[in-house]
């Protein structure tokens, strides 16, 4: 009971105090944005909106999470409020359940954005709900628990958005969302297999458009196994570098 | 009873021995000051007690917890005032101090009652509403502590608590101290402030780089350095050199210093009997107007023990006084 009264009110304190502030959620509105008008203007002829639908949505809930991380811990870490959080009689594990919950809600949440914009032009009738679902949840979990292990490793709020660029575009470019994978130079494809957002983006293009390169089995287990492998990993960093 | 005991604490960054094998153990219900000078140790050690850092070697026992081991149970009764006000700047003064109950696991109804409470307490019930982030200096520093006795801790940690604000805060936070002393909480502080520590703590101890150098109760600290007797004189004039050999000469185990320009200093390895000295000033002309025994103050010992001069203690009083 005490555990889930902190859980919850350090949950909500992000929420009110980053997440529902304009100008963060505007983060997961307007690369997405941007990157659909650039492509209206590119090609207007063979524009289509479902085809776009699965990276767009991979790009906000990549953009809002990892951004909204940098935030909430690197800013918090650099005031010395965080220091509250290791002070409290809590689990680290709950604490950093609580410090990622947030980020991972609004990863979710930024996913629907552009669904919701597409509902206006297109007809989503086929679309398997819960699997959309499964795979954004999946992909927010794993791309906060890689800024996570980010916020751990740098001191500043602006180093922390830079090394996060340096995972977010490279991912977004490999994991086949834009280019099919099997049309990327052989040397870069063991790469984009060990991204977890190859698996995510699969489990989305499933469930939007049907087909897909894997079984929605094997997307689902590799995406468990490497949200727990990330985890585990990201904890054991914050205790290695945040208790000195 | 002890309610901390620390065995051969250390604490290495790199090859920087920045806590070098501390001993000491803390009564339950006391003060216990921890002076020194910038880079002593002090926050080191504080951060090792409360879970923050890890020690490289050494024992912390915490309420019968072993505070490097476990931690969280130790955490539950412990109160941290970090060296720096470390609120949530975007929050107000009363969402702050609910959310650090919230931290501790305090039902709503509970959190609001104290937090109302302590802000009532602190004289900060005015500025409730204000976010944290605009509040002065001395507002800060005493949110930062309310927020550390939410949860009624029964030890509180202070790190420097009335470095860099103004005399009357200062005040306010030592009486709120010897408050939570008279509750039964036990009280830990760091300070380079010589005169607070004494007029504070039941308990100091001396740290220099890393080190307890001496550990006492204030009387037992005087006591160490107490070997020489002094009495300061105010004089009408100040004494002559011809009277000054002459009066060497005949008290031979009295030193005398002129003190700037009325003023002189007698110093002896005993007391120092008074009616000869003024019988024989009178003799020679020169009116006594106050003879008044000196003690040396705890900077003095201080200073005799660490060899470190008070200046460089706490540099910014020394300024502001010229
Ligand atoms: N995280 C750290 N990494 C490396 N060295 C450190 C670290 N923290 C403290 N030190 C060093 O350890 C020594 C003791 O520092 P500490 O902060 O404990 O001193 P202090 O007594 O609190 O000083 P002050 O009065 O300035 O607060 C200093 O030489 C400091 O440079
Ligand atoms: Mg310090």
């Amino acid at each position: 009971m005490k555990t889930w009264i902190a859980f919850w009110n350090i949950l909500k304190k992000d929420m009110r105090n980053y997440y529902l502030k304009p100008p963060n959620i505007s983060w997961g509105i307007i690369f997405p944005l941007a990157w659909t008008l650039m492509q209206l203007i590119r090609a207007p002829q063979s524009f289509e909106i479902n085809q776009l639908l699965p990276g767009l949505m991979a790009m906000s809930i990549l953009f809002g999470s990892t951004s909204m991380l940098a935030v909430t811990i690197t800013f918090e870490r650099r005031g010395r409020s965080f220091d509250r959080l290791l002070l409290a009689p809590i689990s680290l594990t709950t604490m950093v359940l609580a410090k990622t919950c947030g980020a991972i809600l609004f990863g979710v949440f930024n996913a629907f954005i552009p669904v919701l914009f597409a509902a206006f032009f297109i007809d989503l009738a086929g679309t398997n709900w819960l699997l959309l679902s499964f795979g954004v949840l999946m992909i927010a979990v794993t791309s906060t628990l890689l800024s996570l292990v980010i916020a751990v490793s740098v001191r500043e709020v602006f180093e922390a958005q830079t090394f996060s660029n340096f995972f977010r575009f490279p991912m977004l470019f490999l994991c086949g969302l834009f280019f099919p994978v099997s049309k990327l130079p052989l040397f870069l494809r063991p790469l984009a297999y060990c991204l977890p957002l190859t698996y995510g983006a699969d489990l989305l293009k499933r469930a939007l458009m049907g087909g897909g390169m894997m079984s929605i089995g094997l997307n689902s287990v590799v995406l468990l196994a490497m949200a727990g492998l990330l985890f585990v990993f990201a904890e054991r960093c914050i205790r290695r570098k945040w208790i000195l | 009873m002890t309610i901390v005991e620390v065995n051969d604490l250390s604490k290495k960054y790199g090859e920087l021995m920045a806590v070098n094998g501390l001993s000491f153990s803390i009564e339950e219900g006391e003060i216990f000051g921890f002076l020194g000078p910038n880079g002593a140790g002090k926050t080191s050690t504080i951060n090792m007690l409360t879970g923050l850092s890890r020690p490289t070697s050494g024992q912390i026992m915490i309420a019968g917890f072993d505070a490097v081991k476990e931690v969280k149970r130790a955490q539950r009764i412990m109160g941290v005032v970090a060296d720096e006000s470390n609120l949530y700047g975007e929050m107000n003064g009363f969402d702050n101090l609910c959310f650090c109950a919230a931290l501790y696991g305090m039902r709503k109804a509970e959190r609001e009652q104290r937090a109302g409470q302590l802000l009532a307490e602190f004289q900060l019930t005015g500025a409730q509403d204000r976010p944290f982030r605009a509040y002065s200096k001395g507002m800060r520093r005493k949110l930062t502590i309310a927020a550390a006795l939410i949860h009624q801790p029964k030890i509180l940690f202070l790190d420097e608590p009335t470095t860099g604000i103004d005399v009357a805060s200062a005040r306010q936070i030592r009486k709120m101290i010897k408050d939570l002393k008279k509750q039964g909480t036990t009280v830990f502080i760091t300070t380079h402030y010589i005169e607070e520590a004494e007029r504070i703590c039941d308990r100091i101890a001396f740290l220099v780089d890393g080190k307890i150098v001496r550990i006492g109760t204030v009387a037992e600290l005087m006591a160490d350095t107490e070997s020489e007797h002094q009495l300061e004189l105010t004089l009408d004039r100040s004494i002559p050199q011809l009277v000054e050999t002459e009066f060497k000469q005949h008290f031979p185990s009295l030193r005398l210093e002129n003190r700037g320009e009325n003023a002189s200093l007698l110093a002896a390895p005993h007391r120092i009997a008074l009616s000869p000295i003024l019988r024989y000033l009178e003799e020679k002309g020169i009116a006594v107007y106050e003879a008044r025994e000196v003690r040396p103050s705890l900077e003095e010992v201080f200073v005799k023990i660490t060899g470190i001069e008070a200046t460089k203690l706490n540099p910014e009083k020394e300024g502001g006084k010229q």
